[in-house]
């Protein structure tokens, strides 16, 4: 029986054939952690009687969440891991530099055939570059940090295969929250969503990411896709190792196998107050949104920048509708500037944040008020997942945000494309 | 909490995918490593005063996919700071599963169709059994792998790193 790319990655690991369901201790690639799960974790890898980290290489630590810090409890936990940080004398990535999974990738941290482990749920984001990645708890991390290793139940795989070309205006976001809405937000608890298919292959990479991003939004342990000319060209810029792909067997098992034709899809829009309440855009065209949100490890790429700022060309924000953009990194913060997407979004009356994840946890940069509707390319729309419990939060791709900050109200980007 | 292997309490009721969101806001979980106030603020979006409301050891009964959404280890902390005295669920969503594990919140995978909001339960986590006595009634807990098994029997995983300093078991 052949083997899918999860259960290959795992028996390099190990150092011998292994099959999903086994529960091994593998030795990990890369483990980072971010400001609302690394303070916890410093604390426990003290009580754990941790000394030195395993391998200061393959660690990092990024300040994202609540940057710069909104508080002083939140500058305490800031201060405690840069302390750490200078002590174990690993990475840290502070204030500025953006979203972790975001920098992560581009900074190289990861490749192909790696086991890599982070202390924040999309974590999983990295499956687009061929790696098994996923998130842990601060605990967890902290073993990891202090051992270099993790125990994991090998996923069984649930294979999924994309084909037909996107339409017009239809993007990788809305084929991930397809998905999250056709398998529900429990519908692959502890599974491996491998994606492959001629439709994820005439993606880009950044794009790619957001599918792989979403997957933990249906339980799934992780996203994976295999390696092809367009992933090789973007670990030759960023990665700079030698690395192979890893490529699942002929034969290999799944646990099912599901099938998507998308060219027929439409622009997708997760409701309030669930990722996988799921709908076409056009069943809620017309509510009024006070707030929109470009950014995040989902959908703050320089390409989701791009796309809303060729809608919002030349054009002005709905007065009532405050547009609110977070570059995901600082990278990518200055290829947007140097390339004219910044001066459009501005003129076009966008309030731009520091790279990080913005608004995206209610912890700063625009809480939204009592009842009011915010439309948002982030991953996630639980009930005070942006600090209010009494506001309303909507997921779609940055074309969608970008067409309903226009006109004040959800809007079916493709008329603008 | 670590060596309870009975455990008694009353039942407070939830549906599906009770999120970490739920279980306890970024509002609060950003800015402090303090349990005993995050504690307080347990579930208070879907439940108001919910932690005022319940007595040590009552339980939180959920349905399926129990603990979804962010890593946050915030979310076992506060149950269990909130003096929860386990979490029943059909199923739970991995990473709350592996953090509960490590924080030494008793979880507890039965099925939880036909227990009700507000009975009494009795947990015999030796035995395997949910009972809900007033109803003569039991019901089988899942078993825990052995790994997992040993990670709470030291009573979490900061007491077993602890005690081995490393992976005991090379699998």
């Amino acid at each position: 029986m052949g083997k899918t790319i999860t259960e290959k990655i795992f028996s390099s690991h190990l150092g011998r054939e292994v099959k999903a369901g086994e529960i091994v201790i593998a030795n990990i690639d890369f483990a980072m952690a971010q400001d609302g799960t690394a303070p916890l974790a410093i604390k426990v890898f003290q009580e754990m009687g941790g000394k030195k980290v395993f391998n200061k290489k393959k660690i990092a630590l990024f300040i994202d969440h609540s940057a710069p810090s909104p508080n002083r409890g939140v500058s305490s936990l800031h201060s405690l891991m840069r302390d750490f940080a200078k002590k174990q004398e690993i990475n840290l990535y502070d204030i500025g530099a953006g979203v972790c999974h975001v920098v992560t990738t581009e900074e190289g941290w990861v490749g192909p055939g790696d086991i890599a482990v982070g202390a924040d749920s999309h974590t999983c984001t990295y499956g687009a570059l061929n790696v098994f990645s996923t998130g842990v708890g601060s605990t967890d991390i902290a073993s990891a940090f202090l051992t270099g290793k993790l125990w994991f139940k090998v996923p069984e795989s649930i294979k999924i295969q994309v084909k037909g070309n996107l339409p017009r205006g239809v993007y990788s976001k809305d084929l991930a929250l397809y998905t999250v809405g056709k398998l529900g937000a429990g519908g692959a608890r502890y599974k491996c969503l491998e994606f492959e298919g001629a439709t994820i292959q005439n993606l880009s990479i950044e794009a790619r990411f957001t599918i792989c991003n979403m997957a933990v939004e249906t339980g799934a342990k992780t996203g994976i896709m295999r390696g092809d000319i367009k992933t090789r060209e973007w670990l030759g810029k960023h990665f700079k190792k030698s690395f192979s792909f890893i490529e699942p067997d002929e034969d290999a098992h799944y646990e099912k196998v599901l099938k998507y034709e998308v060219s027929k899809l439409t622009p997708q829009i997760a409701k309030p107050h669930q990722v996988d309440n799921v709908v076409p855009a056009n069943e809620v065209e017309g509510i009024p949104v006070q707030q929109a949100f470009l950014g995040t490890c989902t959908n703050g790429r320089r390409e989701d920048l791009k796309i809303a700022a060729q809608i919002l060309k030349d054009k002005k924000v709905h007065p009532e509708v405050r547009l609110i953009v977070a570059p995901a990194s600082r990278k990518v913060y200055l290829e947007a500037l140097r390339e004219g997407t910044i001066e459009i979004l501005l003129e076009a009356g966008a309030s731009l944040v520091t790279p990080g994840c913005g608004c995206c946890v209610g912890t700063h940069n625009g809480i939204p008020s009592d009842g009011e509707n915010v439309i948002s390319t982030a991953n996630r729309n639980f009930k005070g997942r942006m600090g209010n419990p009494k506001a309303f939060i909507y997921l779609a791709s940055p074309a969608t945000v970008a067409a309903s900050a226009l006109e004040g109200k959800i809007t079916d980007p493709r008329k603008y494309i | 909490m670590k060596n309870k292997k009975i455990l008694k309490g009353k039942v407070y009721k939830f549906g599906d995918d009770i999120n970490t969101d739920y279980i306890i806001s970024g509002r609060y979980k950003f800015k402090t490593l303090d349990n005993q106030e995050l504690a307080r603020h347990l579930l208070e979006d879907i439940y108001p005063h919910f932690s005022e409301k319940i007595s040590s050891g009552d339980f939180i009964v959920a349905g399926e996919n129990f603990g979804c959404g962010s890593s946050r280890e915030q979310a076992p902390l506060a149950i269990k700071y909130a003096e929860v005295g386990g979490v029943l669920a059909k199923s739970f969503a991995r990473i709350f599963y592996r953090n509960a594990i490590n924080v030494g919140l008793p979880i507890i995978q039965v099925n939880t169709d036909k227990i009700k909001e507000g009975e009494n339960l009795v947990i015999d986590l030796l035995k395997e059994k949910v009972f809900v006595p007033a109803r003569n009634l039991q019901l089988k807990i899942t078993s825990f792998p052995p790994l997992i098994l040993s990670i709470i029997e030291a009573g979490g995983l900061v007491e077993y790193m602890k005690k081995y300093g490393e992976w005991k078991i090379s699998y």
